[in-house]
């Protein structure tokens, strides 16, 4: 997770960092389908919430950041928890429920934590993880940092008054944040169109005088760039930033919605999947000679092969312990 | 030992543990250019400057999640609500944030934070200002909940409180911050779970904290006067953890107790309390255990139904009476 510097498109940095990015946008993809997999076995239980779809925000966004930068999620958080670093072991095992998860099984698909790689967690209540942000923000300029952190939100969040009073914050104390909405037009089953007046969520920066961008989700090179912008702005005088960042979930909004339901057509949902990212990545790196058919396959192999593994360690992983029912309750 | 306002003893605890700890930092509405709106961040503005004491806008949701995102990355914010009647706002944060994050990573990441404020009824402010939030502060695991009665416990508990690895709340009270009494200066921490006995009796125990043990005392002095029975008064001081040990070794001792609260009834302080009389000294009651607290309405406005509304010294006399089987 360096940070990137290179901004053209052919030097060997740059198609490194294409090629690692289409590898972790493929490993949530194959991940996430072990999870649906897992989940009609009955493995997984409670609400989980999938990624597929939505893979080039969190891989593009996490590649312009360093690793002493805080990151902090929703719950649809598996793919930024993967494109973040925490290994699909501890993962797949989180979801199992198991004692070798990232949070030991007591957290779930909703609270995965990894606090070595920063990665604060996901969290259940829409809206309730932004004032969580800013307040790490906070902690960064309270202490001289350079560092930032980046909030993961869906649009539904926007409606929510969290997010606009942490915004204001944000912006009259110069929090080094990057709000990053992930606009996948609906909140569960509900257009966005159909519940907010102002349907451009970037334009709720102008009431906070704060920068922000509209990107292309489904580019993964363009939330990277966009990331990096607001990283910089960000590192530099601690301006947050709203980026809003128009994506589409392929699957419903957790396990126990359908497809497509009964608030989107079968159709639209198709016409979005002509535009997955990891295609469009793929297809890239193949014009450009960067990747052939068979080194696609090749790293599809790959990461088929770690999530295999995954799904294996966490069948295999124990049970918490009994006592662990009352530990954690209070710190020492 | 010097006297102090309740008011100072928490000033001075604040302080304290600034000049003490450079991670700990004040945060809420008119704590800096204001100086408090009850003045319990006096001069701290212009002791430790802007970035520790953090005027903010009317947003409590947004300033206590921020307070608690703080102490995620390891700083200890005290987080100041005008009062816990605006706190309800900041619910969400309280509750869903600073209580579960430590259960939810499974130990990564503890939340060193306090939310203090007034809480409970002060005069003629009406419903939505005069609510005692005790009890539902107090139900929820992961939180620890204090209630200091006198300046010294003020201090102690805020001290101990900011120095908690945990999501402590601190209930202070309007009606209280003028109240003066003597204060051991620098290192004086009262523990958190230990309750105290604010005066030593014989017949029976008043079981009782924040303002109401100044009502406890009151009606224990009237007792003695017109009944010639000994109350002894107990101060929870702590709601969450609750000093077990101590309700129960008191009513070993007097074998008959009243509980008193500020809050409503229903699923109260009290109710908890009774519950550990009835489990742990069920062998020493000579009588049923009766509570007084605050009437079961919203609280009116006008004055004498104000007073009416609120515990009062002779609705624990009256108490005592039955459970001593004097009426």
């Amino acid at each position: 997770m360096a940070t990137a510097t290179a901004q053209t498109t052919d030097t060997p940095a740059q198609r490194e960092l294409e090629r690692r990015m289409l590898r972790q946008m493929l490993l949530i993809r194959r991940f996430e389908e072990k999870a649906a997999e897992a989940y009609a076995l009955g493995k997984i239980g409670g609400f989980c919430h999938l990624y597929i779809g939505q893979e080039a925000v969190a891989v593009g966004s996490l590649a312009a950041l360093r690793e002493d930068d805080y990151v902090i999620s929703s719950y649809r958080e598996h793919g930024q928890a993967l494109a973040r670093g925490v290994p699909a072991n501890a993962l797949m095992s989180e979801l199992f429920g198991k004692a070798t998860g990232c949070s030991k099984g007591k957290g779930g698909s909703m609270h995965l934590f990894d606090a070595g790689r920063r990665f604060m967690g996901g969290h259940g209540i829409v809206g309730g993880h932004i004032p969580l942000a800013a307040g790490l923000g906070f902690a960064i300029r309270y202490r001289g940092g350079d560092q930032v952190c980046i909030c993961y939100f869906g649009e539904a969040a926007v409606n929510i008054g969290a997010f606009h009073e942490t915004l204001n914050m944000a912006s009259v104390y110069k929090l080094p944040v990057i709000f990053l909405c992930e606009n996948n037009r609906y909140g569960m089953g509900t257009a966005f169109e159909r519940v907010a007046a102002v349907t451009d969520v970037v334009e709720h920066a102008c009431s906070y005088d704060m920068a922000a961008e509209l990107v292309n989700g489904m580019d993964v090179l363009a939330v990277y760039e966009a990331t990096r912008r607001a990283a910089e702005r960000a590192r530099k005088g601690g301006h947050p930033t709203l980026l809003e960042v128009r994506t589409y979930r392929f699957m419903g909004h957790s396990m126990s919605d359908p497809l497509h339901g009964v608030y989107r057509t079968k159709e639209e949902v198709e016409e979005q999947r002509k535009r997955d990212p990891i295609s469009q990545l793929a297809g890239k790196l193949k014009e450009e000679g960067v990747l052939d058919e068979a080194g696609l396959d090749a790293l599809d192999a790959a990461v088929r092969a770690e999530t295999e593994d995954a799904v294996r360690f966490a069948d295999q992983s124990p049970d918490p312990d009994p006592a662990e029912l009352t530990t954690h309750v209070l710190a020492d | 030992m010097a006297t102090l306002t309740y008011r100072d003893a928490l000033n001075q605890a604040l302080r304290e543990e600034m000049q003490r700890d450079p991670d700990v930092f004040l945060m809420g509405e008119e704590v800096g250019v204001y100086q408090g709106a009850y003045k319990v961040s006096r001069g701290l503005l212009e002791e430790f400057g802007p970035k520790r004491i953090v005027d903010t806008p009317i947003a409590e949701l947004g300033f206590a999640g921020i307070g608690v995102g703080a102490a995620m990355a390891g700083l200890r914010p005290v987080i100041e609500f005008m009062t816990w009647n605006f706190a309800v706002l900041a619910l969400d944060q309280i509750v869903n944030s600073a209580a579960k994050i430590l259960y939810e990573s499974a130990g990564q990441i503890p939340i060193p934070i306090v939310f203090r404020g007034p809480n409970g009824a002060a005069l003629q402010l009406a419903a939505q200002h005069s609510q005692a939030w005790d009890s539902w502060l107090a139900h929820i695991p992961g939180l620890k909940v204090v209630a200091p009665a006198t300046p010294a416990d003020a201090k102690g508990l805020l001290k101990s409180a900011i120095r908690d690895n945990n999501p402590v709340i601190v209930l202070e009270g309007e009606m209280l911050y003028n109240l003066k009494g003597e204060v051991p200066e620098g290192e004086h921490l009262v523990p958190i779970g230990r309750a105290d006995v604010k005066r030593p009796g014989r017949d029976v125990t008043f079981i009782c904290h924040s303002k109401t043990v100044a009502v406890a005392l009151k009606a224990a002095e009237q007792l003695a006067e017109r009944e010639g029975a000994s109350a002894e008064v107990l101060d929870l001081r702590s709601l969450r953890p609750l000093d077990e040990e101590a309700i129960v070794g008191s009513v070993a001792r007097t074998h008959r107790a009243v509980v008193i609260e500020e809050g409503w009834p229903h699923a109260g302080i009290g109710a908890q309390v009774v519950d550990i009389i009835q489990r742990e000294a069920f062998d020493q009651l000579d009588a049923p255990v009766l509570r007084v607290t605050q009437a079961d309405v919203p609280m009116p406005y006008n004055k004498q139904l104000e007073r009416l509304a609120k515990p009062s010294a002779d609705r624990v006399v009256a108490a005592a009476r039955r459970v001593l089987y004097l009426d």
